[in-house]
């Protein structure tokens, strides 16, 4: 039998406080893990929401403001836009494509989102990922309306079904458009973007809704279409329904993205809409913006690994906790095996060879639970918080950490290891009870 | 005449920060396949005696021959190699490995030198047989007590299955280091008569220490510690001479 033999022979004869050992870093590595992968899954979904867009355009507000309401779909934007001053700024030299966003408006908790033909066009996710549609088609009538992939799985709308509107960007929003539903025509692929949560409709069928609701509200019974964008005035604008007429889709948007032939020339452009004279106007860059957001979000991300670190630690320590309890249970039994002939060296290798063995137990274990967790996870993960958590657990960052917590458990062992070995030096033969 | 097996010499041992010496040695010899029962209370420092003929530890000074090599000119590597080659020794109490059969306890030495390994099989066709050879010896072989748990076992016989391992293989010398101080005085004889018979058959050397005078009768030859070592009998002698 050799020491090796002897050491899982003793293991079994320990089985409970080394299980114990074992699982308290499994338990630790598979917490590190997780919110590791957390970690860099969301710092990827993050900044993969937008791709493509070279400037973002809005009412005079902060970037983080712009972006969160336009890309995020968080918050509300302070102010609309003139729906003349989007029409300038997208024929300018230089600008590609354009899409107009208007938001406001919510459906049993998802917003909707008014734009046309160029948001499934142009809009880009992730690297340079277009949309595309799992189901039907993208809206060609205003009174048609395309889903995003969490809104139809959530409400469990199919192509066809009818669905209503309400105002304002609550959950339970008690005025509904009760007049004008919106016919389903397309659901779009998940994305793992906010677009998953949105309902889109074209402009005219977005101010429709306002101009039927104000219709109703006046009483005045005439055609809500008839009325055309005079009278389709959300209430928030009013001083801007002169230039309603001037087109047939929109008086006023919320915000807009574009698309340059040159990305070189978004800072010019950037500073040219800053400046723009009709009114207040600001254009930010996505990818600055959203670098300035995660430094936000990234302090509850260095929080969460600070946490982690601790449960680590926390882990490595009940491991020393259990060693150094059996090391007095198995001073007697060290004396035995030295006056058998075994070295000190043995003592000591056994003892190491038992934290060893317990780390990477639970390093291995604690990688199976958490790839566990992240197989049958996955689909509720994507679908409860719109992240899709790859598989690819072993990435250099993982690594590291993998072999970190390795290379301390075993310096741990040492701990013990060395405890014991002067024991077996100071003990001798004698056996100590 | 023979040899000694063991040859002590003016052997001075201190713990590491003591500054007067434990033991003090001027002479200690033991020949080949004699029983010596060394008698001390407890305390005195005999188990530190026992660690330096063993090899377990190191004396500040003076020499320790065994089967005519010089303990103290080994390496720490080669004196514990020399304990698994040529010892056999049984403790007080506790001696088995909680978590190992009786077989396995018993076959343990073989696993730690090749060379006892080597003369168990040369007696039985496998150490497992050898090991219930002298388990038989001992009344041991009884199937309802070797598949017991060690733990399981009474003490007298959980000592007489350290007996087994301290004979397997035929190590030259046997230390018992108060192996019957928790068995009835009837358990006692027969365990040190059948230690005598085993020794025997081994031509083993017999180091018997314990505090029970009573004991030492079938023995060859009875060493008083406080007779053998010389320190803090500086005083000793002197409180001597004065009565």
């Amino acid at each position: 039998m050799s020491i090796a033999t002897l050491a899982i022979k003793s293991f079994r004869n320990r089985k409970f406080s080394v299980g114990l050992a074992i699982a308290s870093i499994m338990l630790s590595v598979a917490l590190l893990l997780g919110v590791e992968i957390l970690r860099e899954q969301a710092r990827t979904s993050f900044t993969s929401t937008i791709s493509g867009t070279d400037l973002i355009v809005g009412a005079r507000s902060g970037s983080v403001n712009l972006l969160l309401y336009s890309v995020f779909r968080i918050g509300n934007p302070t102010n609309n836009i003139d729906w003349s001053s989007y029409d300038e700024i997208r024929r300018l030299p230089g600008v590609k494509w354009s899409i107009p966003l208007s938001m406001g408006d919510t459906h049993r908790g998802f917003r909707v989102l008014g734009t046309d033909d160029n948001y499934f066009r142009h809009y880009q996710y992730a690297r340079e990922r277009q949309l595309s549609l799992s189901n039907g088609a993208w809206f060609a009538q205003d009174d048609e309306t395309v889903l995003g992939a969490v809104v139809a799985e959530k409400l469990g709308y199919q192509p066809g079904d009818k669905i209503i509107v309400a105002h304002g960007a609550g959950d339970e929003s008690f005025i509904t458009h009760d007049a004008k539903p919106f016919r389903v025509v397309g659901i779009l692929e998940p994305t793992g973007t906010p677009v998953d949560r949105a309902l889109h409709v074209s402009l005219a069928g977005f101010d429709g809704m306002h101009s039927d609701w104000r219709g109703a509200d006046d009483d005045n019974g005439h055609d809500p279409l008839a009325s055309v964008l005079g009278d389709a005035i959300p209430v928030e604008e009013d001083e801007h329904h002169e230039d309603a007429a001037d087109h047939g889709d929109a008086h006023s948007i919320s915000a807009f993205m574009l698309g340059l032939d040159s990305r070189a020339a978004a800072i010019g452009l950037q500073r040219r809409i800053n400046q723009f004279d009709h009114e207040p106007l600001s254009a930010i860059l996505p990818g600055v913006a959203l670098l300035e957001l995660w430094e936000i979000v990234g302090l509850v991300e260095n929080t969460l690994f600070a946490i982690s670190l601790l449960v680590i630690t926390i882990g490595l320590f009940s491991m020393l906790i259990i060693l150094m309890a059996s090391i007095n249970e198995r001073r007697r039994e060290m004396a035995i095996l030295r006056a058998l002939g075994a070295r000190p060296g043995h003592i000591f290798a056994l003892i190491l060879g038992e934290a060893i063995f317990i780390t990477l137990s639970g390093i291995v274990l604690g990688i199976a639970l958490i790839y566990g967790v992240l197989v049958f996870g996955q689909g509720w993960i994507a679908s409860e918080f719109g992240l899709f958590i790859g598989l690819e657990l072993f990435t250099p960052n993982l690594v590291h950490v993998i072999l970190l917590v390795a290379l301390f458990g075993c310096l741990i062992g040492l701990i013990p290891g060395i405890r014991m070995y002067r024991y077996s030096l100071i003990d001798g033969m004698t056996v100590r009870v | 005449m023979t040899d000694p097996i063991i040859k002590i010499d003016t052997l001075r041992f201190a713990w590491p920060g003591q500054a007067a010496p434990l033991l003090r040695i001027a002479r200690l010899e033991v020949t080949k396949g004699e029983r010596v029962f060394l008698r001390g209370a407890s305390g005195c420092g005999k188990s530190t005696l026992l660690g330096l003929v063993a090899g377990v530890l190191e004396p500040q000074s003076g020499s320790i021959q065994i089967i005519g090599q010089s303990l103290v000119a080994m390496s720490s590597a080669s004196r514990d190699r020399f304990r698994a080659d040529h010892y056999g020794i049984v403790f007080q109490q506790f001696n088995l490995i909680p978590y190992l059969s009786v077989i396995e306890n018993v076959t343990l030495p073989c696993r730690f030198s090749a060379g006892r390994r080597r003369k168990a099989m040369s007696r039985s066709s496998n150490l497992d047989t050898e090991a219930l050879r002298l388990l038989g010896h001992l009344d041991m072989a009884d199937d309802a007590v070797i598949d017991k748990p060690v733990t399981e076992l009474s003490v007298g016989q959980q000592q007489r299955v350290a007996a087994a391992r301290a004979l397997i293989g035929s190590p030259e010398i046997l230390i018992a280091d108060e192996p019957t101080s928790s068995m009835d005085a009837e358990r006692r004889a027969a365990f040190i008569e059948l230690l005598f018979r085993e020794c025997d058959e081994a031509g083993a050397t017999l180091l018997f220490v314990s505090h029970d005078q009573g004991l030492q009768k079938p023995f060859d030859r009875t060493i008083e510690f406080s007779n053998l070592n010389q320190t803090g009998t500086d005083e000793a002698p002197r409180l001597q001479s004065v009565t």
